[in-house]
């Protein structure tokens, strides 16, 4: 599914470069469910952004579903990232003045999803993640849970292949977080790949993988607890 | 994204930002309105000012003496001394076919007195033909009686504005008033004229001809108004003009020919001129919107830099992010024109109650060419925001918060 080959992301900050990937190596195969920890600033992100097509590899080669992506246009990897990818973030990421129903609607409307097909799609994904009631309410109406359950239902409503949560629990408290990542497993036990960054190692426990990460190296990858 | 789920979107920010649209929508519609009103005068002026001229006589041709080189232009004021232009001229020139009539005209100036009141007005010398050739009208009385031009009959018309100096509400008809050293009986009163160009109708006295050049001891005209028998004798009756003051004047046609149409057309030249200069003005006020514009929309697109990131993150190409900027911009210039055409025109209206002579109305084509640059300056400035949003680095733009 997911195949990295000596990744390296660089950023050049003054006079130093900062190697946020350093010639990473990583496979992941099809529905699996997989926890990236490691402590601040070792790369987690910039793996899980490149891994989504947000950001360019500085060397390396990177093949999603066989597809070596690597060389995409722009334009490519926006549609890939339309087709295949959905993003779970830290902070949301909803659109203040849309409602729920339309911040779920966004990405179909990108797509050029005919209007009522849109609709029954966005009922159906807030149905399954309980927002039926929600669904005409703002964000600032609604808690952090429910935003970022808002979001999930966001990331899920184009059948995404992947999903990419990037510290999904690390603006919620322990009750929302929780149910927040059994939503994610959830759909991982529908067939859904997800990657998930966090901090907490109890959260870390419950994925089938924990790839840890030290100064953009990949420290150790294997069972959750394991160290080498 | 369809093109109505793109309006859908940007209508959607356009409203979610009320302040910066209030604005904007202000500066573009200051700007339309502008335009629109003062084409609207301009134009208004244009057409006042050849309605004017038109109202003088159709078909008229206005001979005065000396030659002077630039067509439809000013009498001459220097050159060589012309030969004079006679009564006798203006008699030659009434027998061509061309001519329906004609009507010399010697002016001075003059004290008019009745009783122990004076008034000093303009003296007109002319003959019965000039109140059908400028279509004047009698208050009460009659005008000048037809007879020989030569003869100075000591008959006057007074202005109606004359008239109420000397007269107050008292009849005039029959008396007699003293112009200059003369005595004068008071034939009618001419009706006071709405609008008039040149001689102010209402000031005046009307004696013969005749009598006004042996009052001023001058056998020159001051012009001759000539009517042409119908629009198309136009030309035949300039040539008429011509050849009948070559013949009498040794060979030399030193008389200017001024025809109606040919002033009409300067005037239009100079106030279409004028209305093109003012809109071009006010047009600067678009541009200044349309900066205003862009501003609001660089503003727009840093604040909501996490948004164009979201956006980018579920898979809206670069294309995608600028259409639905320029989709904003475009939806802001335009109903700001729309705003400004119809405070352009509550204006017009306005102005129209308040001085209806103007008979203000906007041209179609200054309405149609201020909504086209609303919409090009907006489109134009809005581009380099929207091309800022769709460059975006997606990761920190999201990182942004
Ligand atoms: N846009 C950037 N410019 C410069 N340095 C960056 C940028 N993004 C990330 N980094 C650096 O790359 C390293 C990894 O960052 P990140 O992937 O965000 O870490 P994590 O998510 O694990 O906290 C850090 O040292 C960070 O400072
Ligand atoms: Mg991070």
């Amino acid at each position: 599914m997911i195949q990295l080959r000596r990744a390296r992301r660089y950023f050049i900050v003054g006079e130093q470069t900062v190697r946020a990937l350093d010639d990473i190596d990583l496979d992941v195969a099809a529905g699996e469910y997989v926890a990236i920890t490691g402590p601040s600033g070792s790369g987690k992100s910039t793996l899980l952004n490149a891994i989504g097509l947000l950001d360019r590899l500085t060397g390396g080669s990177y093949l999603l579903e066989g597809t070596d992506v690597t060389n995409f246009s722009d334009d490519e990897l926006a549609r890939t990232r339309r087709e295949k990818i959905g993003f779970v973030f830290q902070f949301f990421h909803l659109v203040p003045r849309l409602t729920a129903a339309q911040n779920v609607e966004l990405p179909l409307t990108l797509a050029g999803v005919e209007p009522a097909e849109r609709r029954q799609r966005v009922e159906k994904a807030l149905a399954g993640l309980g927002l039926s009631d929600r669904a005409r309410h703002l964000p600032n109406q609604l808690s952090g849970g429910q935003r970022q359950r808002v979001a999930i239902a966001r990331a899920t409503v184009t059948r995404p292949q992947v999903i990419l949560a990037d510290e999904p629990t690390g603006n919620l408290d322990r009750a929302s977080g929780r149910d927040v990542v059994e939503i994610l497993e959830e759909l991982n036990s529908s067939g859904i790949t997800l990657l998930m960054v966090t901090h907490d190692p109890e959260l870390a426990a419950r994925a089938a993988r924990e790839i840890r990460m030290v100064d953009g190296m990949i420290a150790s990858d294997g069972r959750p607890g394991s160290r080498p | 994204m369809t093109a109505r789920d793109l309006i859908a979107y940007a209508t959607g920010s356009v409203l979610g930002y009320r302040v910066r649209t209030l604005l904007t929508l202000l500066a573009m519609g200051i700007g339309v309105a502008s335009v629109v009103a003062l084409t609207a005068l301009g134009e208004g002026a244009r057409r006042y000012v050849t309605g004017e001229f038109k109202s003088l006589g159709t078909h008229l041709l206005i001979v005065l003496p000396g030659r002077s080189e630039t067509k439809g232009g000013a009498p001459p004021l220097m050159g060589e001394t012309p030969r004079d232009l006679t009564l006798d001229d203006a008699l030659a020139i009434d027998r061509s076919r061309a001519v329906r009539r004609i009507a010399p005209i010697a002016v001075g100036s003059a004290g008019v007195s009745y009783r122990e009141r004076e008034r000093e007005v303009t003296v007109l010398g002319t003959t019965a033909s000039f109140i059908e050739v400028r279509h004047l009208k009698m208050a009460s009385g009659r005008f000048l009686p037809e007879g020989d031009p030569r003869r100075a009959s000591p008959v006057c018309v007074l202005g109606a504005k004359l008239k109420r100096e000397l007269f107050d509400a008292g009849p005039a008809i029959g008396r007699w008033v003293r112009i200059g050293d003369r005595r004068f009986r008071v034939l009618g009163i001419l009706a006071s004229e709405g609008r008039s160009i040149g001689v102010d109708i209402e000031d005046i006295v009307i004696i013969p001809v005749a009598a006004a050049q042996s009052l001023f001891d001058t056998y020159s005209l001051f012009r001759v108004l000539v009517e042409a028998r119908s629009e198309e004798a136009i030309p035949r009756a300039r040539q008429a003009i011509r050849d009948t003051i070559r013949q009498r004047h040794e060979g030399e046609d030193d008389v200017t020919v001024i025809t109606q149409d040919a002033v009409v057309a300067t005037f239009n030249r100079i106030f279409t001129a004028l209305t093109l200069t003012v809109a071009g003005i006010a047009s600067i006020s678009l541009v200044v919107a349309g900066i205003l514009i862009m501003n609001v929309m660089l503003v727009a697109v840093s604040q909501r830099t996490s948004e164009v990131g979201l956006l980018k993150a579920l898979g809206a190409t670069s294309g995608a992010i600028m259409r639905v900027f320029l989709a904003e911009a475009t939806i802001l210039s335009l109903v700001g024109a729309a705003a400004g055409v119809v405070v352009g025109y509550a204006g017009i209206r306005i102005v129209d109650r308040f001085y209806p002579v103007l008979s203000l109305s906007a041209p179609a084509w200054a309405i149609a060419s201020a909504v086209l640059v609303a919409l090009t300056t907006g489109l134009l400035f809005g581009v380099l925001p929207a091309r800022r949003a769709a460059r975006l680095d997606p990761v920190a733009a999201l990182a942004g918060r």
